[in-house]
């Protein structure tokens, strides 16, 4: 096999940091923290969408990638960031399983991605398809950190940033989604973050906290 | 021109009411919109009887005989739940449990849910498909929490939560199913997600992907129905919203995601040509059944118990569909048509004994047929039908099912009759001391106004006894177009 050409490299880095953001936010327990992380995760899929772009000179790309500027890497944070100083959550509290331990199962979860993504990525005709695995370790991560949490609001930011894995999975494997439902897609996420937006506050209303441990009185037969 | 007045009234409908949804007369205009999408629903089927099946828009639309009863339904009950609600959310609002602000959002989402609905019903596009199911939930999420009580920010919190991660996963099955027609359809990709292209060429679809594809789409859409050990979130969402969202979301929205789940299921099963997605749903479909039926038992809360009772038939429902065939397809879609009308009949006559008994729970409503015999009957009667006795349609659909169960798959009948008998017991055991008990409450000097019951329960009963021609026509053509081993 020829050495990868230079555009590939550098889309292989921009996987491998998507990776290792994953890793990151299913450690950081500090809710400012995960909220920049989530829009560098979103800096980087708007950066492997211009290569693709560039590379395979697909026009709906650039306008995929325009979308995530605006949404993930922009809007959506600076949101967030707005909801957290409203709000006053700052902390998430300790996790469900304690740190090293999710990380172990994160690993195991990256190990069993691959090997989903094996038969798809040998059928895919597209150069980026080595990535398909990394796609859907950052979905199953996301996945990971949003049952291992207890605030509302980290739970969100992991819903967030298994969205970005889902858009990264479709650039690999196809270039990206039909630009009707890309648009769909997208007006769906923001919509859902102003519904989220007022649900918070009425749940701060209802409980003067974000702690998910008031929601857990509907319990089975009581 | 049809689907255009179809989706544009509730749309319109949608802006009109959060312009104007606080005001006196608000509530009249949201019947007047669902009359006229129903309207629109009525001269769309007329069409297709006379034309057959089309595709509209850039063949962005499809209608065809699986789907225009569908929209039919979804209009019909869309219709009688605002001409319900009408009343009950006066007294709602009377009692200080919403404010106008609350109304507003309540008329407004109505009828934008009901658009979702329409739209994920009558699209072409998978994908868009996708994007009016999650636009749905996303509509009722502020609706289930409309009283702004501890119990329903939680219930509206999973709702949320839980149909989000759900339907991310579907959109990761679309995203394969894509895949896989690209391969086929070309790399331009306008069509690859087109439901009539992919139906044209799913003999040609690579099965590998198309089974993971619909591992993933299964569980994404089957968490919006409410299969058993996704359902988590539905008997809260439907135990705390307002009763009219609980009779929609019950009777309409679980259809629809059937629905999605049908759809993909006849593109893999045309690619596979083996029996694995006949046999995910024949299992996950047995554990809903047997797990609500066990569950049934242990609530206190009537909104609840139907809960339950709503996944235990779209178990029911979902079992058929995994059996396929055409007289199973055939039940199945008679199943969804007379558990829809049945439910929310149901809901209506629980909505005015919860308010009227100012709780939700069991043991605090007693002998509403002493308070007001119309509630009274029509709970009862409504129990009996959801119960599958004879001659409610219930019967009819549930006798075919079991019957083409013992013939196709005889392990699972035994397990299907235990859990309807058990649901049987549970059911009809709470309901009969809530209608004939004693109560210290004297009668209601006027009796309630409700006429949605006694319309759905008569339909239902007319169901049972005589399928018009022209109905039993169309699920047929449906059955056929759904297929099966």
């Amino acid at each position: 096999m020829s050495p990868l050409s230079f555009d590939l490299q550098l889309l292989n880095a921009c996987a491998a940091l998507l990776l290792l953001l994953s890793f990151s936010m299913l450690s950081q327990r500090r809710i400012v923290n995960l909220v920049n992380l989530l829009a560098l995760q979103g800096a980087l899929l708007c950066a492997a969408t211009l290569l693709v772009a560039w590379r395979t000179g697909q026009g709906h790309l650039y306008l995929s990638a325009a979308l995530t500027l605006a949404l993930k890497v922009i809007g959506l944070p600076l949101l967030l960031h707005r909801l957290i100083r409203r709000l006053n959550v700052y902390w998430d509290a300790e996790p469900v399983i304690n740190t090293s331990g999710t990380m172990l199962i994160g690993l195991l979860v990256v190990v069993f991605s691959f090997g989903l993504a094996q038969p798809i990525s040998a059928l895919a005709s597209t150069a980026t398809r080595s990535t398909l695995g990394i796609a859907i370790a950052v979905i199953l991560l996301s996945f990971l950190t949003m049952i291992t949490r207890r605030k509302a609001m980290s739970q969100v930011v992991a819903f967030l940033s298994m969205e970005n894995g889902l858009f990264f999975g479709a650039m690999s494997a196809t270039y990206g989604m039909p630009m009707v439902v890309e648009l769909g897609v997208a007006l769906d996420v923001l919509v859902a973050m102003l519904v989220l937006g007022v649900f918070f506050f009425q749940i701060r209303e209802q409980f003067d906290s974000l702690d998910l441990h008031h929601l857990e009185s509907l319990k089975e037969g009581e | 021109m049809e689907v255009l007045l179809l989706l544009g009234s509730p749309l319109l409908g949608a802006l009109t009411l959060w312009a104007f949804g606080a005001r006196s007369w608000a509530p009249g205009l949201n019947v007047l919109f669902s009359a006229a999408t129903f309207a629109a629903a009525c001269a769309l089927t007329a069409r297709v009887i006379a034309s057959g099946p089309m595709v509209l828009a850039r063949e962005q639309f499809l209608v065809d005989p699986f789907n225009v009863f569908l929209v039919t339904l979804t209009a019909f009950v869309g219709l009688t739940t605002s001409i319900f609600s009408r009343p009950y959310m006066r007294v709602e609002a009377e009692h200080g449990r919403v404010s106008p602000g609350r109304l507003r959002l309540y008329h407004s989402m109505y009828q934008l849910f009901t658009a979702t609905m329409l739209i994920a019903l009558t699209t072409n596009n998978l994908g868009l498909l996708w994007v009016a199911m999650e636009a749905a939930t996303l509509s009722t999420v502020l609706l289930v929490t409309l009283y702004r009580t501890p119990a329903s920010l939680e219930a509206g919190w999973k709702y949320f939560i839980l149909c989000g991660v759900g339907i991310a996963q579907a959109l990761f099955g679309t995203m394969l199913l894509y895949f896989a027609a690209e391969r086929v359809l070309g790399a331009e990709g306008v069509t690859a997600l087109l439901w009539t292209h992919l139906d044209a060429v799913k003999g040609q679809l690579e099965p590998t992907v198309l089974s993971l594809a619909f591992v993933f789409l299964l569980v994404g859409y089957g968490t919006k129905v409410g299969l058993a050990p996704l359902h988590n979130w539905l008997p809260d969402a439907h135990a705390e919203g307002p009763t009219p969202i609980s009779a929609v979301l019950s009777g309409l929205l679980l259809n629809v995601a059937i629905y999605a789940v049908v759809r993909c299921k006849v593109l893999v099963e045309g690619s596979l040509r083996s029996a694995l997605p006949s046999q995910m749903m024949m299992g996950f479909g047995l554990l809903s059944v047997v797990l609500a039926a066990f569950f049934l038992w242990r609530q206190r809360d009537i909104k609840r118990l139907f809960a339950y009772s709503s996944i235990e038939h779209m178990g029911i429902i979902t079992f058929a569909f995994g059996m396929g065939g055409p007289v199973a397809n055939f039940a199945a879609l008679l199943h969804m048509t007379v558990h829809s009308l049945t439910k929310s009949a149901i809901f209506f006559a629980v909505g005015h004994a919860a308010q009227k008994a100012g709780s939700q729970l069991i043991e605090n409503i007693r002998g509403l047929v002493t308070i007001s015999p119309t509630i009274g009957w029509g709970l009862m009667l409504g129990s009996l039908a959801i119960l599958g006795m004879p001659p409610f349609g219930v019967f009819a659909s549930e006798f075919l099912i079991l019957t083409t169960a013992m013939k196709q798959q005889p392990w699972a009948t035994p397990l299907l009759l235990l859990a309807l008998g058990v649901a049987f017991a549970a059911i009809f055991g709470k309901v009969q001391p809530m209608v004939f008990g004693e109560t210290p409450m004297r009668r209601l000097p006027h009796p309630p106004a409700l006429l949605p019951v006694f319309v759905h329960l008569a339909l239902v009963l007319m169901l049972g006894l005589y399928v018009p021609p022209y109905l039993a026509g169309w699920y047929r053509d449906a059955a056929r177009l759904i297929g099966g081993p």
